[in-house]
Order: structure tokens, then sequence, then C-alpha cells
């Protein structure tokens, strides 16, 4: 047994004698076992010292997904949050900030918030329909396939839905949505929860409308092109779905695959990026600028009002560049004049390039496992064998 | 200390200062740095959210440039950071994934060796922590920045994913700035943004977000009383710094903070004057800094 003390960021919308209370932060003296979670810890602060604390929850054990919640500032489940690791975490960054300073081991508060990016209901508990599910039905997230039902089940090859078993394990809890820094700033961001959710139709090859549905993710101001590849839902996230991973596999299948053409120019962005690296070995930042709003003669693309738009929002920035130095010479100034790698090597380059473009291999190391891991799991089957023998 | 230096692209393109603090910022603190000029861009995503497999080659290639030295490699840019760390984790969990990479290096004579004795691929923040030390640093201080307040921005490729970056074995890599702020004789600035994204990836794509992102952080960072910003990337220096007055605009009020490159505040702290360090080239002013530094040198 320990003594934690847990700092909750409390709301009372209700009203009382005293009045509606707006946010305040309460601290909760708990004593339990170091391997039980922030959960069990809040709940304890519940049924001995404060009963209107309002915390969601129901199976304890990261399946059910209710228990979102930030301890020490990171989107997680209470539930999945060990109260001892949520005590160091809560130690460390007092201690790492001030290291020449004296440490105050274990006197550092753990501080529980409700999810971000949500509206706050009561306390800890948020509400998820006005941004979470809203979002969810956004993405159409059931299956569309064409023509009759077939008399018995779809029969669908294994590999296909190794697939998408990534994007399945996600459990709705909103970890992610809470965590995301696009959405912060950019609040109809469709997000990552339901891009994942995209992805997991978009992957399975009984959809018939995978092209619609990536259409509409990328032409949407808010889709696939607004997240920020900040990876924020990737650590949030309690299951390793890695929206944000989802997110850039639409992108691949949108641009590539089905060359849309979205109006947010990201696919132009994309595929100027790859085609300076393929001429010049690194990054000519004024091509880049000029290719991804306006494609030169030799492309096929015509610019769109959008775009030069964004062309000419993008002047007072490059004006201010050149005045303080920092766009004054030719190879920043013109597009193009950019050097290529010396030697043979922008040969080389352009060499993987044909190669990679050709085989395309997509490797997810949440399907595929590692050889450590491999191996490993070799040796439990190993011992359990033995132990079988025994 | 001789170290292979892949200084990235935006550090010899729109962040020339960066590149030129560094290669000062270096000699004063003991590191030979061999740059690696055949090496190719890391891709900053946008590659692999092409092609996995040509981002994976590509800095395969980079690696192997690096290990043909014998050094171990350093980078000067969060975003190069993350994006090569991500194709390392790949080409580290699998030999035939690797074999297959490799194969398309072999033309060359190149060959990346998973796990190679002595080859590790740091950026200079986390170099200077875990190899250089904090106490080395402190020593080697002749202008103290005391009176500096100083906000850190890390860059989203140096923080996330944890599992990826190496956390488990330097848990505090996400406090370095502030760590490093102290040992120059600076005082950390706590704000909200320190550890958000700067919004750079998706400024030719949704101008709005990337600006309000930007606009944000630096305007907390004002709030919280800083008198500059420091980061380790040149990306996020782009949007904080190149893209401030049209932040500023989008976000709906004034904002005017510096925002320095890692080598910069070293540089300072090592005395070196702005000048040598192209502080000039700032698009937000970096007066105020100067002029803390010429009243506590007073």
């Amino acid at each position: 047994m320990a003594n934690y003390t847990l700092r909750v960021r409390r709301h009372k919308p209700e009203t009382d004698d005293r009045g509606p209370a707006g946010p305040y932060w309460e601290d909760f003296r708990v004593s339990l076992d170091p391997t039980l979670s922030v959960l069990d810890g809040l709940l304890q602060a519940k049924d001995r010292q404060d009963g209107s604390l309002a915390v969601r929850c129901s199976c304890r054990a990261a399946i059910c997904g209710s228990c979102g919640v930030k301890v020490n500032g990171q989107s997680t489940l209470a539930c999945k949050t060990q109260i001892g690791e949520a005590q160091s975490g809560a130690n460390r960054v007092t201690e790492g900030r001030h290291a020449a300073r004296a440490s105050r081991p274990g006197s550092e508060p753990i501080v529980v918030e409700p999810m971000g990016n949500m509206p706050v209901i009561k306390d800890l508990v948020t509400d998820m329909e006005s941004t979470h599910w809203a979002k969810m039905r956004q993405v159409t997230p059931w299956l569309l396939n064409d023509g009759e039902p077939p008399e018995r089940e779809h029969v669908v090859p294994h590999e296909a839905m190794v697939d998408i078993t990534q994007t399945i394990s996600c459990i709705q809890c909103g970890a992610c949505v809470s965590s995301c820094l696009s959405m912060e700033a950019s609040p109809e961001f469709i997000g990552p929860a339901a891009l994942a959710k995209a992805y997991r139709f978009v992957g399975d090859p009984r959809d018939a409308q995978a092209k619609e549905r990536l259409y509409e993710l990328a032409q949407d101001p808010h889709g696939i092109y607004d997240c920020t590849h900040c990876f924020s839902c990737i650590d949030a996230c309690p299951k390793g779905v890695a929206p944000m991973d989802q997110i850039m596999r639409l992108r691949r299948l949108a641009g590539n695959d089905h060359e849309i053409d979205d109006q947010n120019n990201g696919h132009r962005h994309e595929q100027a990026f790859v085609k300076i690296i393929e001429s010049k070995g690194t990054l000519d930042e004024s091509l880049l600028l000029q290719e991804s709003f306006a494609p030169g003669v030799k492309g096929k693309l015509v610019p769109r009002p959008s775009a030069i738009k964004g062309l000419l929002e993008s002047i007072p920035t490059a004006v201010r560049g050149i005045r303080t130095g920092k766009m004054r010479s030719l190879s920043k100034l013109i597009p193009g004049v950019h050097p290529k790698l010396p030697g043979d090597s922008q040969e080389n380059v352009k060499k993987i390039y044909e190669r990679a473009e050709e085989s395309r291999v997509q490797f997810n190391l949440y399907i595929s496992g590692t050889d450590k891991e491999m191996a490993e799991n070799e040796d439990t089957s190993e011992s359990a064998e033995e132990a079988t023998t025994v | 200390m001789k170290l292979a230096y892949w200084p990235g692209c935006v550090s010899r393109g729109f962040t020339t200062e960066l590149h030129g603090s560094m290669a000062l910022v270096a000699e004063e603190l003991g590191i030979e740095l061999e740059t690696l000029d055949r090496a190719n861009c890391c891709g900053a995503g946008v590659i692999a959210e092409h092609n996995q497999e040509l981002a994976d080659t590509l800095n395969a290639r980079t690696f192997a440039l690096a290990q043909e030295t014998g050094l171990a490699m350093m980078n000067i840019c969060s975003t190069c950071q993350g994006a090569m760390s991500e194709c390392q984790e790949r080409l580290d969990a699998s030999a035939a994934y690797r074999k297959h990479i490799n194969e398309a290096l072999s033309g060359e004579g190149l060959e990346y060796v998973a796990g190679k004795d002595g080859f590790t691929n740091k950026n200079f923040l986390w170099l200077l922590v875990e190899d250089i030390g904090l106490e080395t640093l402190r020593s080697k201080v002749k202008r103290p920045l005391e009176g500096l307040r100083v906000g850190p921005f890390y860059g989203c490729y140096v923080l996330r994913p944890k599992a990826r970056l190496g956390y488990d074995e330097h848990p505090e890599r996400d406090l370095y700035l502030e760590q490093v702020i102290d040992a120059v004789g600076g005082q950390v600035v706590d704000y909200d943004g320190a550890r958000k994204c700067c919004g750079f990836p998706v400024i030719t794509m949704n101008r709005e977000t990337s600006l309000t992102q930007a606009g944000t952080h630096v305007g907390d960072a004002i709030d919280s009383g800083a008198d500059c910003l420091v980061t380790p990337c040149p990306l996020c220096h782009l949007n904080l710094d190149l893209q401030q007055p049209e932040a500023a605009k989008v976000v709906g009020r004034d904002l005017g903070l510096a925002v320095l490159h890692l080598p910069q505040l070293i540089g300072l702290a090592l005395g070196f004057e702005p000048k040598q360090l192209g502080m000039q080239r700032h698009i937000a002013s970096t007066e105020r800094v100067v002029e803390r530094l010429t009243g506590a040198n007073v």
C-alpha cells in the first residue's frame, strides 16, 4: 500500500446552494497498492470521500473504453494506467525540469483531467456525442457493398482481413480524439478515431465504395489532409490502433492508387515533394512551394483558383524572407536552381525510386511483428511444448 | 568527438543560420563533423506517405553512408530524427525486409547493418545531453544567459511516438530542452505549447489550421513572459518565425517573439555574437534577446 494525491479537475454544472461550480482543482488522498490503477484510486476517492465525484467506467480491464481521461496531461484509459507509474510520471516531470534542484520524490500530485477536445458534462465525464460519435457517423461506419447479398457469408481472403485488424482493435474510448492537436486548432477536423474507422472500410475488400469514401475524405477541408502528423494519437491509443498511420494509408490510397487530385493540394504537395527529391536529392523549398500550388509547364495539372490564392498568400512571407536574407540567393529565389547530389549519387537515388515505385512494399509492424518478437514467441511455444511433454 | 553529420535540407535552405551556428558551436564543444554530402532528404514523412518502401530505402542509404564512415551520426532537425527513426524501426525489425531494402543499395556498394557497433542516429539535443553532458556544457559557458526567459519548443518528431524514439532507455528526452536552458543559465518558461505541434506539415494544405497552431503557441509563450523560444527543429522554426506575421493575422493578436535555433542559444552562451549566429536573418526580431544579454553583461 502507498499513499497518493490525485489532483482532479472538477466541474459541477448543476446548480446547488452556492450556484454552479465552474472548473476547479481538488486534491484527494488515496491509499492503494502501486500496481492498482488510477481508476481504482478515483473510485476509492468517490467511495470514501466524495460520492459526487463523477467518472465513467465499466469493465476496468481496458476493453469497454469508458474511462478515457488525461493523466499528467496524457490522454489514456484510467483503468490501464497503474497508479504507481502515474506517480513516477508526475515526479519525473518536476525532477527533470529542475535537474539542478533537490528532488522531492513521491510528493507530486497525480493530475487527472477530463478528456480534451470535448465538452465536459461533469468532472471527468465528457460529452462523447457531440465530437466523437458525430464525427464517427461522418465516415459512414458500416459496410457498403454492391449487388445482391450472397446466399451464404462473404468469403474474404485472410490477408485482406489481417490488413484491417489494427483498425478493428479500436474500442471507441476517444483518447486519440482527446489528444488530437489538429482538432485543438481545427475543431471541424474529422479526427483520428473516425479516420481510422474509415480505413477499416476502405481496406475491406467487401466494401464497394472505397474510391467514393476516399474522394470525400480527400476533398473535405477537414478530412485526411487536415492531420498535422503530430503522432499524439499514436501515443494516446491504448489498443495500438495508431490512427495517424491509418490516415497516412488513406492518403497513400487516395493520392497514389486513385490519383484523387484534392482541392486541399494534399496530393499535389506530396507529388511535388516526391518529384523534387527524385531529381535533386535534397529539398528545393521554393520549387516545392511553386509545384505544390501550380505545377510547372511540364506537369499535366492546371492550377485552380484555390491554388493561385495559396501561392499569392505565400508572397508576403517570401518578401520578408528576401528582406532579412533568409531567401537571398538564386537557389532560394528561383525554383529549380537548387543543386543536385554530387557524383553519381543522384543517379543512384533515381534507381532507388525506380525499384521502390515498382514494388511498393508496405511493412506493418503491428501485423508482421519483429524478428525479436517471433523468436520470443518460438521460445514460449517451445517451453509450452516442453511443459506438455513433462 | 567525431561524428557523421546529416544537416538535412532546411538547415541549408531557408534556415542557413542554423547550419552556420551548428558549425561554430560544434567546434567550441569539441565535435568534429564529417558532413554526409552524398546523402539524400529523409522524406519528412511525406515520402513515406507516398510510398513507404521508397522512404525506407532512401533513409537506409543515408544510414549506410554514415556507417561507411565508421562514426555515429548526428542530425540537427527534429523532423529528420522522427522520419529517420520511423524507417529505422522497420529496417531493424526484420532481417528479410532489410535484405530486400539493401538489395537496392548494393549497386552503390552500400549496406545498412542493423545494430552495427557504435552506430546511432541522434539529433543535436539528444547528443548534447547524453553524450557531451550537461556538466561539460555548463563548464564551457562564457556568457551565462542570466535573465533570459526561454520557452522550449520541441517539435513532435522528437517527442512521439515514445516507443519508437528511445524513451524506454532515455525517459527524460522530453525534458532535455528545459535542462539545457537551465545549464546555460537561462530561465525556463512553462507555457502550454512546448510539446504541441507547430502546424508546419499542413501549411500548404490547411493554412488556417497550421497558422492557428503556430500563432496560439507563440501567443501562449508571450503571455507566460517569454523573451524567446528555442527549438531543435528548423521546420518548427519556419512556422513559428518565418510565418509569425501571418500567424498573428490568423489568431488576431500582436505577436513578435524571437524563435532561436538550439545551436544559436548554445552559441550565445558560448560567447558568440548574435550576428555570427545569423540572428539578424530571423523574421521575428531578436533584439529583445540581445538587449537582455547586453543588460546581463553590464
